[in-house]
């Protein structure tokens, strides 16, 4: 086995893992970095985000503002110490970023520009037009070229962490082009592999969005917190659920149903306003955006397509050609590639889908898990600021100011600490080879990786969907116990060394399912509607409202080894917003008002 | 010489439900059990809202996994799933069977590249090379933190901003006769990224980066065929970049004469 001795090592290359190498690398640059991703960087999902990154801009606008309509999208689930320094941070990395080429679109008079997005009270949507995680993406990736102490191993699969003296010390890995195992050991170690959407049937995500660093977490014993809560985004295309950003509402688009009224006033979102307008109408949050969608299925009020299925209208016509070339390029076009559609001529028909996971793997504001040495940043991570439904453009500026947390908080750890006992960790690396080499040898299996998957996101869809309720929850628990069971029957085509796609998909689909019993059993033990979670069960329906006496906490899912996850509960911090009832729209404006008033 | 790309045609508006078969041929190879690359046919029933890359994926589900590509975002984005589409390099992502049926379509791994197995081709000379023309400010003015965002014009935004679209997918690279003779040629899209930062009004680099543009593995590999910015699927003109930069590397040849500090400021 290849042995690599880093001093920091960091899992996933998307925008959270590259800020987190520059990170080390400009804070110590005597510290060996190894950044490990299953793909080339540029190819990480960060690229696909498209609206932009949230950073207080305006003189208008204010931390305070910011804060509280996080802390609000989130119904009232967020680590409020985390969210202040988060609202704090976010203009100073996308300042950074900026000094480092980010192409962000801007004013005539050359400064940058920001734009409304949902649930945002002032316009603080930094932006490159609607290719924001492109730019970000590249930006970040093309300035860590600068820094010789970062090593990449682009392409190597994580399989294990290295677990010794009750610390993370490394990681083990495919590298994908010859099959054979590296073993890297560091004295930190940070997780930034990105969601879990995957585990859905119709979702906005990339093929290489399956979790992995949460089931990697989870299995050495660290809490997956908040799994519950899976964001819906409003605006997706049918079929393959790829994303028509939200920035398409922020720009003043039009969401309508078959009748072409713009239904969201009839959902706390009203009254009606010509213009875009922060809060109100198609700049409400993304939850209550794609419930009322769910609502208007139930109605009758969609529109029906044989192949589409439910849909509704996102109608752009009015803003015209030359606006939406300019401000949505990439939307413009994928609506005429994969839909045949001007967008400037027709409405585009679009329907919910799986977008973003809110919960992830438990870690403290320093981005540091239970496991001393093992940090998490991005979405793979929990680190408390979305809560139960997190506001659009807050996780693009996550990635920037937790993934400069973690690399600083890591360069503290690698400084400190001793260098492990590599005998041990070579140990641990070869048991964890023999066990995956296991997965590509074993003959006799009937199951295919393909079948199980299908079953699985089929299961997922039905079981945790928008709207919820316990019988298709617990046959959703029910069918992935059988599909744990099914994995071991498991039988792959392709046997062989050299890029074995069909073995690392198996191994993703392994992290997958452990992930999904999270989401899952998380999800039927919270016994109330919150944020993303909502129930429409319980005596006398009383799982439909939020519960402060018994869910104003997070949920913590455990791994345990052939069953079903043990679900425990944890306090949520709170500094200066209690809980409040969570109102959208002209309601909404009269609670704000309520509360300045009660504060002078 | 390559061929013309033909665009294809935007039909099949609203994915009808009607299933048909198509044949899809794929140049398959293994390196530890094959000497040469083979073809396999396999027939794929698809609907009209199927790209090739969904084909390529259905083949790979229900018929054989071993078949190997690289894929991602699905929305041409990430770069990943470039492949010679009836000899052509394109997005599988964002190619349509629809489009080839009732024909047989042809799939390979990009031409001008190493193939590591099936479709998968071997990046890392790419890769190289991007690392090797500075991809990043070097600051003209360095300006701290405190001091906020530096200022761009419209007119500064415009001078670089098409070239900064670039999602390094190598269709380019595929397409390029020059990178096929003469695979140390820097190339088209690592050319164009160069000259992203040359542009950039924050940036000072220039002098720095114009060895390599008129070094031998520089712009004067270019024969101005022009292929890659027909292929290219984010009109990114990495051929205008190149040939931009001919000029730029023929005035600083001739400013090292003229001028006792050397060339391009």
């Amino acid at each position: 086995m290849e042995i690599y001795k880093a001093d920091v090592v960091i899992v996933g290359g998307g925008g959270a893992g590259l800020r987190a190498a520059i990170a080390v690398a400009e804070s110590d640059p005597s510290l060996k970095i190894a950044l490990v991703s299953k793909v080339y960087p540029m190819r990480s999902h960060t690229v696909a985000a498209e609206g932009g990154a949230a950073g207080v801009k305006r003189p208008d606008d204010s931390f305070d503002y910011h804060f509280h309509d996080t802390v609000g999208g989130g119904d009232w689930l967020c680590e409020q110490d985390v969210v202040e320094y988060f609202v704090k941070q976010a203009p100073v990395e996308l300042t950074q970023l900026e000094h480092w080429g980010c192409p962000w679109s801007r004013t005539a008079d050359g400064h940058v520009n920001v734009r409304p997005f949902g649930g945002m009270k002032i316009q603080r949507t930094w932006f490159a037009a609607d290719k924001s995680g492109f730019h970000i993406l590249h930006t970040l990736f093309q300035t860590s070229i600068k820094y010789p102490s970062i090593k990449r191993f682009d392409e190597y699969f994580v399989v294990d962490l290295l677990e010794d003296e009750g610390r993370c010390q490394g990681v083990v890995a495919i590298e994908m082009a010859t099959g054979e195992f590296t073993m890297i050991e560091g004295k930190s170690v940070i997780l930034a592999t990105g969601g879990a959407g995957r585990v859905f049937r119709e979702s906005t995500l990339g093929g290489i969005v399956t979790g992995d660093g949460m089931a990697l977490a989870f299995r050495h014993g660290v809490a997956l917190r908040d799994m519950e809560f899976v964001q819906y985004h409003p605006t997706c295309m049918p079929i393959t659920g790829l994303l028509f950003t939200e920035a398409c509402r922020g720009e003043g688009g039009y969401l309508v149903n078959k009748d072409g009224y713009r239904y969201l006033q009839d959902y706390g979102l009203g009254p009606l306003q010509d213009k875009p307008k922060n809060k109100y109408m198609e700049l409400g949050p993304r939850d209550r955006l794609s419930q009322a969608f769910w609502y208007e299925q139930q109605k009758g009020r969609t529109i029906e397509h044989p192949v589409m299925g439910s849909v509704v209208h996102l109608d752009l016509r009015h803003l015209g050609e030359a606006y939406l070339r300019e401000r949505l390029p990439l939307i413009y076009e994928m609506a005429e590639t994969f839909m045949g559609i001007d967008p400037a001529k027709e409405p585009i028909p679009v329907r919910a889908g799986v977008h973003y996971t809110m919960g992830g793997v438990r870690v403290a504001g320093n981005c540091e898990s239970s496991l001393p040495g093992l940090f998490a940043i991005g979405e793979c991570a929990s680190v408390g600021i979305h809560g139960a439904n997190r506001l659009g453009s807050n996780s693009l500026t996550e990635l920037l100011v937790f993934g400069k947390v973690a690399g600083d908080e890591a360069v503290k750890k690698a400084q400190s600490l001793p260098p492990g006992n590599s005998a041990t960790l070579l140990k641990q690396a070869q048991a964890a080879e023999q066990r995956v080499l296991a997965l590509k040898t074993k003959t006799g299996g009937t199951e295919r990786v393909a079948t199980i998957r299908k079953e699985m996101v089929k299961s997922m869809e039905d079981g945790c969907g928008i709207f919820r309720v316990a019988e298709t929850m617990q046959a959703n628990c029910d069918k992935l116990a059988e599909l744990r069971e099914r994995f071991k029957n498991i039988n792959l085509d392709d046997k062989t060394s050299v890029w074995n796609t069909d073995w690392l998909s198996a191994i993703e689909l392994d992290y997958q399912l452990d992930v999904a019993q999270a989401m899952a059993h998380s999800a039927i033990n919270r016994t109330e509607s919150r944020g993303a979670h909502q129930r429409l069960d319980g005596p006398d329906g009383a799982y439909k409202v939020r519960d402060d006496v018994n869910f104003l906490k997070h949920s913590d899912a455990f791994y345990v080894p052939g069953s079903a996850p043990r679900i425990t509960y944890g306090d949520v911090k709170i500094t200066k917003s209690p809980p409040e009832v969570r109102v959208y729209g002209a309601a909404g404006e009269k609670a704000d008002q309520e509360r300045k008033a009660s504060h002078v | 010489m390559a061929p013309p790309v033909k665009r294809q045609t935007r039909k099949g508006k609203h994915p009808m439900s009607e299933q048909k078969i198509i044949e899809i041929e794929v140049l398959r190879y293994k390196p530890e059990s094959d000497q040469a690359p083979h073809s396999e046919v396999y027939k794929v029933p698809f609907t009209d809202d199927m790209s090739v890359l969904q084909g390529v994926q259905y083949i790979k589900d229900n018929f054989d996994g071993s078949l190997t590509f690289r894929w991602s975002c699905r929305m041409a984005i990430c770069g990943s799933c470039g492949m010679m589409i009836n000899g052509i390099p394109k997005l599988s992502c964002e190619s349509f069977l629809r489009d080839y049926y009732p024909n047989r379509i042809t799939i390979e791994a990009l031409a001008n590249f190493p193939i590591e197995k099936d479709l998968v081709v071997d990046l890392s000379g790419f890769i190289e090379k991007l690392e090797a023309i500075q991809p990043y400010i070097i600051p003209k003015e360095p300006r701290t933190l405190e001091q906020g965002e530096y200022i761009q014009t419209p007119e500064q935004f415009s001078q670089y901003i098409q070239f900064t679209s670039c999602i390094n997918c190598t269709l380019c690279y595929a397409a390029c006769p020059q990178v096929g003779l003469n695979p140390d040629f820097i190339g088209p899209a690592a050319m164009a990224l160069l000259h992203r930062y040359n542009m950039d009004s924050r940036d000072g680099g220039q002098a720095q980066r114009m060895e390599l543009v008129a070094s031998e593995e520089g712009v004067y590999n270019c024969s101005a065929v022009g292929y890659c910015s027909e292929v290219c699927p984010k009109h990114v003109d990495p051929g205008n970049a190149v040939n931009v930069n001919k000029i730029n590397a023929a005035k600083d040849y001739f400013l090292r004469f003229l001028s006792p500090k050397g060339g391009a400021q």
